[in-house]
């Protein structure tokens, strides 16, 4: 499905300020896998997930879909080979509407389920939301849950979602789980989501864990989550290491 | 009426070959149809070039359609136009202008629009500018409504200019009485090197009178831009103007506001971004599979609806 090969991912500047966002990663997504990637702040979780959707270039590597190099493909005609990605902050938009925007989103309106399940399935009453647009006048859980509801109507063969616990109540939260499982059964594609949400990583098949622009841990659900509930976790930070 | 009188009228004014109810078809300066209703009766001016409209008090529902076309080039039409409406009346009016030259002459239409709206009565004031044609010879159409909304009177204005009209001034001047509203939204794109120009000048004499005044534009090529909202609040009341402009290649876009309270009570606001499409959006956009010329067309349709 997804590889990744030694990619590596630098923000501009001279060589004396130039920073090292993503450090030789290699990685590889199976089939109808869920994967979490997780780790500290600034480990370049967000960076990775706009790398494999091709919003950032990497410096080095490359990225492959169903064996097909896409390192230099730009964003959307990822998007039209199967990719979705949903924003840790969504886009607001003067004048488009949650409708305008689902229509985008599903692939063939004639014979998709009715744009308002998909509101429905992330807990929005879709009569009240359909024809609203997509601004400032929405709150920040009410526009996450469209920018969820988005990505569950592309039915894509990869969907990234990046944080999308960030910014929903505590009241949703079960909502959002139950969604997870049901796009995982249902999609018959992959999932990577970008979290540090307990309940999350433990719906996933695999979890990563990224610190410091490195992959310190790459395994099986059963394999790392224990280690990171225990506290071991600080020994995936390369900072701490021979510390704990 | 002549074919191009009916493109221009499918534009502006959603002509499917007849209009139901009250209607004037103004075509090169010369009425090319006229219809008056129960309730609405249109009648020439006698004086100068126009018509009076004339809603009786009570009328509910109704629409009446007065465009005005020009179908070739060398055209300088100038119409004057009085609405009288009725006491409690809510009607919607649908005006409109196209202008189509093919030749090398410029034509213009200058519209004179004056509103008088009666205590309690409503207004829907619909109004579409286009031009068409593909001669040199430049489009011009240049608005005037002037809107005089008795006590708790109501009127919303909604004017659009989409393409094809190379100049434009458009002059907006209202007074509003005890609990009148009036409420303006206006969308402009230019192109090439066309010019628009909005002026608004809104007095607020009446308690717990409101104004709220939106303009979305679009300016590309080598295209200019000026937004003037002078709103003065008289008594206790509150105002808002608001002018969010996109701007791509060469535009230019000004927006100038002028607030003047002349009551503790009176608030008044202004707002006005002006800026490119954010990346972002276009970003998003292409994460559902538009390219970036695609993303720019559907955000542009979008922030123009």
């Amino acid at each position: 499905m997804l590889e990744l090969k030694h990619v590596s991912f630098s923000v501009d500047g001279d060589a004396a300020s130039q920073k090292e966002i993503l450090k030789d990663i290699s990685l590889s997504v199976g089939d109808r896998r869920f994967l979490v990637i997780t780790g500290p702040n600034g480990g370049g979780k967000s960076t990775l997930a706009k790398v494999i959707a091709g919003i950032e270039k990497p410096g080095a590597g490359s990225i492959l879909l169903d064996g097909e190099d896409i390192t230099s493909l730009p964003v959307h005609e990822r998007a039209n080979r199967g990719m979705s990605y949903a924003f840790q902050q969504p886009v607001r938009f003067k004048g488009l509407t949650v409708r305008d925007l689902l229509e985008l989103a599903v692939k063939d309106s004639q014979t998709d389920r009715p744009l308002s399940d998909y509101l429905c399935d992330v807990g929005l009453c879709a009569p009240d939301y359909i024809d609203r647009e997509v601004n400032a006048s929405l709150s920040g859980g009410e526009i996450k849950r469209i920018e969820i509801a988005m990505a569950m109507a592309r039915k894509s063969k990869l969907t990234i979602f990046d944080e999308p616990e960030a910014g929903i109540d505590l009241w949703s939260f079960n909502n959002l789980i139950d969604i997870f499982k049901r796009l995982r059964e249902e999609s018959g594609g992959s999932i990577i989501i970008i979290s540090h949400q307990e309940r999350i990583l433990e719906i996933a098949d695999e979890i990563v864990v990224l610190s410091g622009g490195e992959i310190t841990a790459q395994g099986n659900r059963e394999e790392i989550l224990p280690r990171l509930l225990t506290g071991e976790h600080c020994g995936f930070c390369p900072m701490q290491k021979g510390d704990a | 009426m002549n074919s191009i009188t009916e493109k221009l009228l499918d534009m502006i004014s959603d002509y499917k070959g007849k209009f139901v109810g009250a209607f004037n078809i103004r075509e090169d300066s010369q009425c090319a149809g006229r219809q008056s209703s129960e309730h609405i009766k249109i009648e020439s001016k006698t004086d100068k070039p126009g018509i009076d409209i004339l809603v009786d008090p009570g009328t509910k529902g109704e629409t009446v359609y007065i465009p005005a076309c020009i179908t070739h080039s060398d055209v300088d039409d100038l119409v004057y136009n009085d609405f009288y409406i009725g006491e409690g009346a809510d009607v919607t009016v649908v005006a409109g202008c196209g202008v189509h030259t093919d030749g090398e002459e410029r034509s213009q239409h200058n519209g004179i629009h004056r509103f008088f709206i009666e205590k309690g009565a409503r207004v829907l004031y619909l109004e579409k500018h286009v031009g068409t044609g593909g001669g040199t010879g430049e489009r011009l159409i240049n608005p005037e409504t002037y809107a005089e909304i008795a006590e708790d009177g109501y009127m919303e204005m909604n004017t659009t200019q989409i393409k094809g009209v190379d100049s434009t001034n458009r002059q907006t001047k209202a007074v509003l009485q005890k609990g009148a509203k009036l409420i303006v939204k206006e969308k402009i794109m230019t192109d090439g090197h066309q010019v628009a120009e909005t002026n608004f000048d809104v007095d607020l004499n009446g308690e717990d009178s409101g104004v709220h005044l939106v303009s979305r534009s679009v300016a590309k090529g080598w295209s200019h831009q000026v937004f003037r909202s002078v709103i003065n609040g008289n008594t206790r009341c509150s105002g808002h103007s608001e002018c969010d402009a996109i701007i791509m290649d060469n535009g230019v876009v000004s927006a100038i506001p002028e607030l003047t309270a002349h009551d503790v009570d009176a608030a008044l606001i202004h707002e006005a971004a002006i800026g490119k499409i954010a990346g972002e959006q276009i970003t998003k956009l292409m994460t559902l599979g538009l390219s970036e010329q695609q993303a720019e067309e559907k955000i542009i349709q979008g922030f123009l609806k």
